[in-house]
């Protein structure tokens, strides 16, 4: 059975491997768009980025200042007991990840503004927690940026609009432009609730980001088209994925959620047993 | 090209759109709540901690350690600018020549023409960013937070950074905008 510093020492682990190196799947995909690119601007911004990785991996240090608030997805075995505080173990690896990663304190009170020094605050950590079969603990963290966030957008179409699907994931990229630091990774989720859709579109940004459906690969080349390129500066690349989430809905509603995601698609996982 | 600071208005007036440039001296961070209260203290003519006039403001949040000598840079990218798109339109009314560094664009080319250029580093590129940063020279304003405070640093061929607005009214973003509008239009009719 994991025991509370287990948790914290993992929470503390992963920020620390998130915010440091891209999983191989997010590098291929932007080694991919670096190849690709021909506009010479947009192709020396995908230059940096990879350079930044690199030092970034090599220095231990992490690849973007805003090392983003902290979001934590829980799977929590059904067969598994635990006999401390889940939570209050997350929040502490989070102070102490704020201190040894070490993570720039993000999390501010949304009217003062007043910053909370350690990146814990109300509803903050972000916990989701699913409940899954087996006797695992599985804890991944998201670590996410401002920039890309305040991008995102949701929409409650009506059921009659699921023709216009397509175009509205293009329009929020549209809208976007080189805000949230292109390419990006767009992820969407489809159905479900008001908040349910927002939830699905960010865990869509956790699968492999190198395996999309026909639907997401239609999506892809039709932002890839609007030629807002790497940072903004103009090329082919605009987006490196589109993944999208599906959640039944009420038969009265169409909600869809975007979650712009910059190209430092950063996360990272561990079990405990 | 390196350009170092204080930049002249001869240099500023030489730079055009897609130009590539190294910026080394003294550049100064400025997010939303700085630039808030920068323009509250020259309206209210009380002195900056740090002039903004002639000065290369840099859009950035940076995460720095404390360290016994001081302050040790550990990553330190461009914000999105254009969060400063109202409060730097005011801002050029007080400077006679300014430098912005920062990423995604921003709508001042009207404003900034004659005086200033914005310049655009790669975002999220923070570790390699840090490497240019030989040593934070001072910081104001820390009560509004690590991020948010005006950190002075000085930096040794910043970059590359692309001139993405220059002082003569040409904007690359504006250019990309209109192609992005019109292939947006063109693609909603077959998607």
């Amino acid at each position: 059975m994991p025991t509370y510093d287990e948790v914290v020492e993992t929470v503390i682990e992963l920020f620390k491997k998130a915010e440091t190196e891209l999983s191989d799947d997010v590098i291929q995909a932007l080694r991919r768009a670096y190849e690709v690119e021909e506009n010479e601007i947009a192709k020396m911004n995908l230059e940096v980025i990879l350079k930044n990785v690199e030092i970034a991996k090599a220095k231990k240090i992490p690849m973007c200042q805003d090392t983003g608030l902290p979001i934590v997805f829980v799977e929590l075995g059904k067969e598994l007991c635990l006999d401390f505080d889940l939570v209050e173990a997350i929040k502490e690896g989070v102070v102490r990840a704020t201190k040894e990663v070490p993570l720039r304190p993000n999390a501010v009170h949304p009217i003062t503004r007043v910053n909370t020094g350690n990146n814990i605050g109300m509803h903050m950590p972000q916990i989701n927690v699913d409940l899954v079969d087996g006797d695992e603990l599985k804890i991944t963290v998201m670590p996410k940026g401002a920039g890309s966030e305040n991008c995102s957008a949701l929409k409650m179409m009506l059921p009659s609009e699921v023709d216009k699907i397509k175009r509205f994931v293009v329009e929020v990229v549209k809208n976007a432009g080189g805000k949230p630091c292109p390419p990006i990774f767009v992820g969407v989720g489809i159905g479900s609730t008001f908040e349910g859709c927002a939830k699905l579109a960010k865990r869509a940004l956790l699968r492999n980001v190198n395996d999309m459906d026909e639907f997401e690969l239609e999506i892809l080349n039709a932002v890839n088209e609007l030629g807002i390129g790497a940072m903004g500066l103009g090329g082919k690349i605009t987006a490196l994925a589109v993944l999208i989430e599906y959640g039944h809905c009420h038969t009265a509603s169409l909600p869809i959620a975007v979650n712009t995601q910059c190209w430092a698609n950063r996360r990272a996982s561990a079990v405990l047993r | 090209m390196e350009i170092v600071t204080p930049v002249s208005q001869d240099v500023i007036r030489k730079l055009r759109v897609g130009d590539i440039v190294y910026v080394s001296g003294e550049m100064i961070t400025a997010r939303d709540k700085a630039h808030v209260r920068a323009l509250e203290f020259i309206k209210s003519g009380k002195e900056l901690p740090i002039s903004f006039n002639n000065a290369v403001i840099y859009h950035c949040g940076p995460l720095v350690q404390k360290v016994s000598e001081g302050w040790k840079v550990i990553s330190a990218g461009p914000t999105t600018s254009a969060r400063m798109n109202r409060t730097t339109k005011e801002l050029l009314n007080y400077v006679d020549s300014i430098v912005i560094v920062g990423k995604g664009g921003m709508d001042v080319s009207e404003e900034i023409e004659g005086k200033g250029v914005y310049l655009a580093y790669t975002g999220g590129a923070g570790a390699l960013a840090a490497n240019a940063i030989k040593r934070v020279k001072d910081v104001h304003w820390l009560d509004l937070g690590m991020p948010e405070a005006v950190w002075v640093f000085e930096v040794e061929m910043f970059g590359p950074c692309i001139v993405a607005i220059d002082s003569h009214g040409n904007s690359l973003y504006d250019e990309v905008k209109r192609r992005v509008e019109e292939n947006f239009r063109r693609i909603v009719e077959k998607i």
